[in-house]
């Protein structure tokens, strides 16, 4: 029997309404139980020396003076702990010559840049650890830095790993038809160059983790910020040579992730080592200043970019030439080569034209590692995609919305490979545009631009459309040889009392993933959301997952709970079929009753058939089926992705004097397919906006040439704050994938992808009378006043 | 380490209306010792020089820092912390707004976010939104976006106010 999602009056109908979070409670009282409230007994502290030159060679290092503080209980250096924790090594076998050299836990001989962990102190507290740190001398003999990607590859620029050969992580080139002969016939062909700045995730809960190791047990335990536990206890177990099933990692309330907890950081695996060699428990909770240097940065990309358009507006050709300097190493396991093969894969992707050629050039730099974070390479596909388009309909006199609708695929025309060679299964483009045209009243807003303008004021509109990549397959990360479940599973089982506990391999951050859990296993087995407890993030407890990334959750893990709990419902009736003499196809199971299935009658509750299954189960025929719990996985196998579509639109007001960007109002309309929980999607949207407004206007990690980190404070890199944001408006279609019953997709990172483009496009707009055009992320007043030619030194 | 400079110091405080008394040392900061010496994890330690607000207090009836006051500081003080406003009850429309409007997600800023904003709405009237926005700027929220949270500070702004002139 499948769900009648068509209709919201169905019984048990908690799929597709807004429940509230079963966690947000303790939440809001300050019963949250993060990394950093979890005190154990004979619980040491490690705090780490980092490197403060970006390149150089270790040549001693004095521990003495540290070790004589109180408190201080032991020092470890790379060569330490590299007896006791391998090496690793950040490649993938399907990203074709991409190399990087093996990463220790703490450098040993040579540290590659600013933060880089070299040595760690462990005390009794924090402070003692931290004060002991300040206290080791580490000589260095400096390196020469290599901090700029378009020359890292220029023979006279030095090689930061020479085994390598040269500073070339990863290059990968896709070229479909014939972009060239496009560009020579094309009636307009537009350029431009555009920058993407690095840029970092500033969760609020830093990184965290604590380690024990019990050698009475023979087990590792990590309680650890993390989106991906199974992960991380088969990287433990690898990396420490203790058996997998001796690791367990449990993920309690997280403090914000956005990606930047789904990586293996040496420091962390450091404090696995460390607790493995001292035998006691080992707590790292990163200071401020050095999430800013050993946290993950993204979004370091310098593009050349062109589009060839007809006189009618069809998109001819796109041409775009990517480079990306990643830090010294590919960041283990999930490497640094993914962001700019997404540009590869992403740039053109809501429209319909044949020729393509991409390019991403991945070069290696001694700054901090970057990785995936919120939204991967989106955010710069879009704008540049978004960008091109926008520069092309002004360049042949067209409006912005009318060459995207001449050019978007066809609401009707799916599947579709796209020139990059994505396949789409089902989108929903121009049912997204007239939706959004709808909801910002287009017309009038061109007015009330019209009219600013005659008083002086700048306000310009920018529309971005996007795809964004979710539920992803093996073809992610498995087929390149790593091992991260693409596939996420539930064990659904009814307690005596007629409860439901739901154990799921995917993880909580905020998002929501404990309430989505608990209205699709609501109404898989028919009890009431309230009556269903969710248990995440623990190893030794959930079947095997991947946890929380990708924007998963909801599709995958979801679909999982979804069968696991129509699976238990099955086997609830059985048993209540026997009880009561009934045909089970023929009872029903509503807000904890079991029914008659047409007139509606309850016929039994489910803790009374709890009690009689648990307790009198001598009264049950001896051969019948009386397991109340049942697990399922799922995994995607039709297409190596599903992916979404949305389109967003920026609404704006720039201060020509000041270069300062007001934010006036911001939409998106986006097609995540089933919408599970409204609210939570509108939210994951809103969270994803600002993220990708703080990219366009504000966030920057700057570096000077020699590779030091300029501005790495909260005071000095700038986030949003409330007073600069904008109410936004969210809207939907729906487009489920036929993949699963459950047909969600997901929706963590439609914000963040399309935000950036349309406020690139909406400056652009309110300039463009002006001869002025921004493309540098973020577009800071300077930026702006210099495309205004108001500054020139 | 002479009696001039002692690097430990005595504090009598009330947290959360009970009486407290510590020897702490002269370095810690107030959050430190709520969190580690009396257990009280609510208010959390994220940016640790004074611009996330996630460890938001209210002292002698002032949002304060914890993370830029020394536990050596408030004694003699009177220090609230989100539990206390909790068991109090005072907060209790505040934070079903929140969790109906589902102005949290990860729920790391939230303790500080609930004492800033009863420290807005203490001033009594109904914010308009930019002022709610002004207001909240020294408390980050990397998840929500923060239109949840305007919108949750609000509805208790407008349910408050409507109480007082019922």
């Amino acid at each position: 029997m499948s769900i009648a999602f068509g209709n919201p009056d169905r019984p048990n109908s908690y799929i597709g309404k807004t429940v509230p979070r079963p966690n947000a409670e303790k939440l809001v009282q300050g019963r949250g139980r993060y990394v950093d409230d979890i005190t154990l007994p004979r619980m040491v502290h490690v705090a780490f020396v980092r490197s403060q030159l970006a390149h150089a060679r270790i040549t001693g290092i004095d521990t003495e003076a540290a070790k004589a503080v109180k408190g201080v209980l032991r020092v470890f250096t790379g060569p330490d702990l590299a007896e006791v924790c391998t090496p690793w090594v950040g490649v993938l076998a399907h990203l074709k010559g991409l190399k990087s050299p093996p990463q220790h836990a703490l450098a040993v001989d040579r540290a590659c840049w600013v933060g880089e962990p070299v040595v760690a102190v462990v005390a009794t507290t924090r402070a003692a650890a931290e004060e002991a740190a300040t206290l080791v001398e580490v000589d260095y003999d400096p390196l020469p830095a290599v901090t700029d990607t378009m020359t890292a590859l220029d023979p006279d620029t030095p090689l930061i790993h020479p085994d390598l050969g040269d500073n070339l992580a990863f290059q990968r080139l896709h070229e479909e038809g014939d972009v060239d002969a496009a560009l020579a016939e094309a009636h307009k062909v537009v350029s431009a160059r555009f920058r993407t700045a690095r840029h970092t995730g500033v969760t609020l809960e830093p990184r965290s983790i604590l380690v024990d190791w019990n050698p009475a047990e023979g087990q590792m335990t990590a309680w650890h910020a993390t989106q991906a536990p199974h992960m991380m206890q088969t990287v433990l177990a690898t990396h420490l040579d203790i058996p997998e099933s001796r690791v367990r990692v449990i993920c309690g309330d997280v403090g914000g992730s956005y990606g930047i907890k789904v990586h293996v950081y040496p420091d962390e695996v450091a404090t696995a080592a460390i607790a493995r060699v001292m035998a006691r428990p080992v707590k790292f909770i990163a200071d401020r200043l050095e999430s800013f240097t050993s946290d993950i940065h993204a979004r370091d990309h310098e593009i050349e970019a062109r589009i060839a358009v007809a006189e009618d507006g069809k998109i001819l050709a796109i041409d775009v030439d990517d480079w990306t300097g990643i830090g010294p190493y590919s960041v283990y396991p999930r490497t640094s080569a993914i962001e700019g093969n997404q540009v590869v894969n992403l740039c053109g992707g809501p429209y319909d034209f044949a020729n393509y050629r991409a390019q991403t050039t991945v070069v290696f730099q001694n700054k901090a590692p970057t990785c995936q974070y919120r939204a991967v390479g989106h955010p710069i596909a879009v704008a540049i995609t978004e960008g091109l388009v926008d520069m092309a309909a002004a360049a042949i006199g067209m409006d912005p919305v009318e060459i995207r609708r001449r050019n978007m695929y066809a609401d009707d025309a799916y599947p579709v490979t796209s020139p990059a060679k994505m396949r789409f299964e089902g989108l929903s483009h121009h049912a997204s545009m007239n939706k959004l045209m709808e909801m910002i009243d287009y017309d009038a807003l061109r007015a009330d631009q019209a009219e600013a303008r005659k008083q002086g004021k700048h306000r310009g509109i920018g529309i971005a459309s996007f795809i964004e990549l979710t539920n992803p397959s093996p073809f992610m990360y498995g087929i390149g040889g790593a091992r991260i479940s693409a596939q996420d599973g539930c064990t659904v089982r009814m307690d005596p009392d007629g409860s439901v506990v739901a154990l799921s391999g995917v993880t909580e951050q905020g998002q929501g993933t404990e309430a989505m859990l608990s209205q699709v296993v609501a109404e898989g087995v028919g009890v009431t959301p309230d009556k269903v407890r969710v248990i995440t993030g623990d190893t030794q407890v959930t079947p095997y997952g991947g946890g929380t990334w990708a924007s998963r959750g909801a599709g995958i893990g979801g679909e999982a709970a979804l069968q696991a709990a129509r699976a238990l419902r099955e086997s609830i009736l059985a048993v209540a079929a026997s009880m009561l003499q009934a045909d089970a196809g023929k009872l029903d199971i509503r807000a904890g009753q079991v029914v008659d299935a047409d007139s509606g009658e309850e016929r039994m509750p489910l803790e009374e058939l709890g009690r009689i299954v648990y307790f009198r189960g001598d009264t049950l025929p001896k051969d019948l089926p009386r397991e109340l719990v049942q697990t399922r996985h799922f995994i995607t196998m039709d297409y190596p992705f599903a992916f979404t579509n949305g389109v967003q639109a920026s609404y704006l007001e720039v201060d020509t004097d000041t270069g300062v960007v007001t934010l006036l109002k911001h939409w998106c309309v986006e097609d995540c397919g089933r919408v599970i929980n409204p609210q939570l999607v509108d939210e994951q949207i809103r969270g994803g906006i600002v993220q990708g407004l703080g990219g366009a206007l504000y966030e920057e990690i700057h570096y000077d040439e020699d590779g030091q980190l300029l501005n790495g404070s909260m005071a000095d890199y700038l986030v949003p704050m409330a007073g600069e944001m904008p109410d936004m408006q969210i809207g939907h279609v729906e487009t489920p994938t036929g993949e699963s019953e459950l047909g969600a997709k997901g929706a963590g990172e439609a914000g963040t992808a399309g935000a950036p483009a349309a406020v690139m496009n909406a400056i652009n707009d309110a300039l463009r009378p002006m001869g002025a055009q921004v493309t540098e992320m973020p577009f800071t007043p300077e930026r702006i006043l210099r495309a205004l030619g108001k500054i020139d030194d | 380490m002479t009696a001039a400079f002692s690097d430990k110091v005595d504090i009598e405080l009330t947290v959360n209306g009970e009486p407290v008394e510590g020897r702490v040392p002269a370095g810690q900061h107030l959050v430190d010792f709520l969190r580690q010496t009396l257990g009280l994890t609510g208010a959390h330690a994220s940016c640790e020089h004074g611009v996330c607000g996630a460890c938001t207090l209210r002292v002698d009836g002032q949002a304060v820092r914890g993370c830029l006051m020394l536990a050596a500081q408030a004694d003699g003080a009177e220090v609230w912390t989100v539990e206390g406003l909790t068991e109090q009850g005072s907060s209790r429309d505040l934070q079903q707004a929140f969790v109906a409007r589902n102005a949290l997600q990860c729920g790391f800023c939230t303790p500080g976010m609930i004492v800033a904003a009863e420290d807005l709405l203490a001033r009594g009237g109904v914010p308009s939104r930019a002022e709610i926005r002004e207001h909240l700027s020294g408390n980050y929220c990397r998840c929500t976006g923060y239109e949840a949270i305007v919108d949750a500070v609000e509805d208790v702004a407008q349910a408050r106010a409507g109480k007082g002139t019922a």
